[in-house]
């Protein structure tokens, strides 16, 4: 069983990643840590992603311990500069 | 009534002023965050700003809900703009009315300082010499990562 989700990125990520959004298979009982490690383990660009970004799981900050389940919406949050 | 929005389009002023107020309150309060011309030694020419819009929209009404307790009433409206801004547009707006101006005042500030601490809101500065940057912002509580530093370039200059 493999879990599906849909990760975002924002701003400054996703200049210097070059995409805006991927779907990413994980395999079941994977955190948001695992799918940090998934995808800095691709190397470059990816591996510019922080150890330990801010995170929104179905637009809510979330741990880095969060399990994840299909379907979830993970946005890399890059720090915020709003106002 | 609580209003919240993230939009492209401009902000109206006058309209946020008009969804508050009501005949028990003595004070109105209309703030509106500028773009500005300079930065940080540097002249700017305009700010573009991106948005987690889903996202936004929400934890903007959770910041007014939570303006709510020191403001006593729940006469908030706050707009939030993103796209490409030029120096002198109102990139937020924030209004709050209240039978005394205290409250006021104190639930005007609290709704800015919480945007910039947790509003899924990122602004790129342009300068006049065509370079652009990310602001360096604020890592948002609530993720567990206090104290960590955040190491992604902001800026295109001196990258290939």
């Amino acid at each position: 069983m493999s879990v599906p989700v849909r990760t975002l990125f924002f701003a400054v990520y996703r200049d210097r990643l070059g995409v805006s959004e991927l779907s990413i298979d994980l395999p079941s009982g994977s955190t948001v840590a695992d799918l940090v490690n998934e995808l800095r383990g691709r190397g470059a660009p990816f591996d510019m992603l922080p150890e330990k970004p801010a995170v929104a799981i179905n637009q809510i900050y979330s741990f880095l311990d969060e399990p994840l389940t299909a379907g979830d919406e993970v946005a890399f949050i890059p720090p915020v500069a709003g106002g | 009534m609580i209003f919240a929005e993230v939009s492209s389009d401009p902000i109206d002023t006058a309209a946020l002023l008009a969804k508050v107020g009501s005949d028990e309150d003595g004070a109105a309060l209309l703030f509106i965050g500028v773009v500005r011309d300079h930065a940080e030694g540097r002249k700017v020419t305009g700010m573009r700003y991106d948005v987690y819009a889903e996202m936004a929209t929400e934890v903007l009404r959770e910041i007014a809900l939570e303006a709510t307790i020191p403001l006593g009433t729940d006469r908030i409206a706050v707009a939030h703009r993103f796209g490409e801004l030029k120096i002198g547009d109102i990139s937020v707006g924030i209004a709050v009315s209240s039978p005394h101006r205290a409250e006021a005042y104190e639930a005007s500030r609290f709704v800015i300082e919480e945007i910039k601490k947790r509003l899924p809101v990122w602004k790129k500065e342009h300068y006049v010499d065509g370079v652009s940057k990310w602001v360096e912002g604020t890592i948002p509580p609530g993720a567990g990562l206090e104290g960590s530093t955040h190491v992604v370039p902001l800026t295109d200059e001196g990258l290939a």
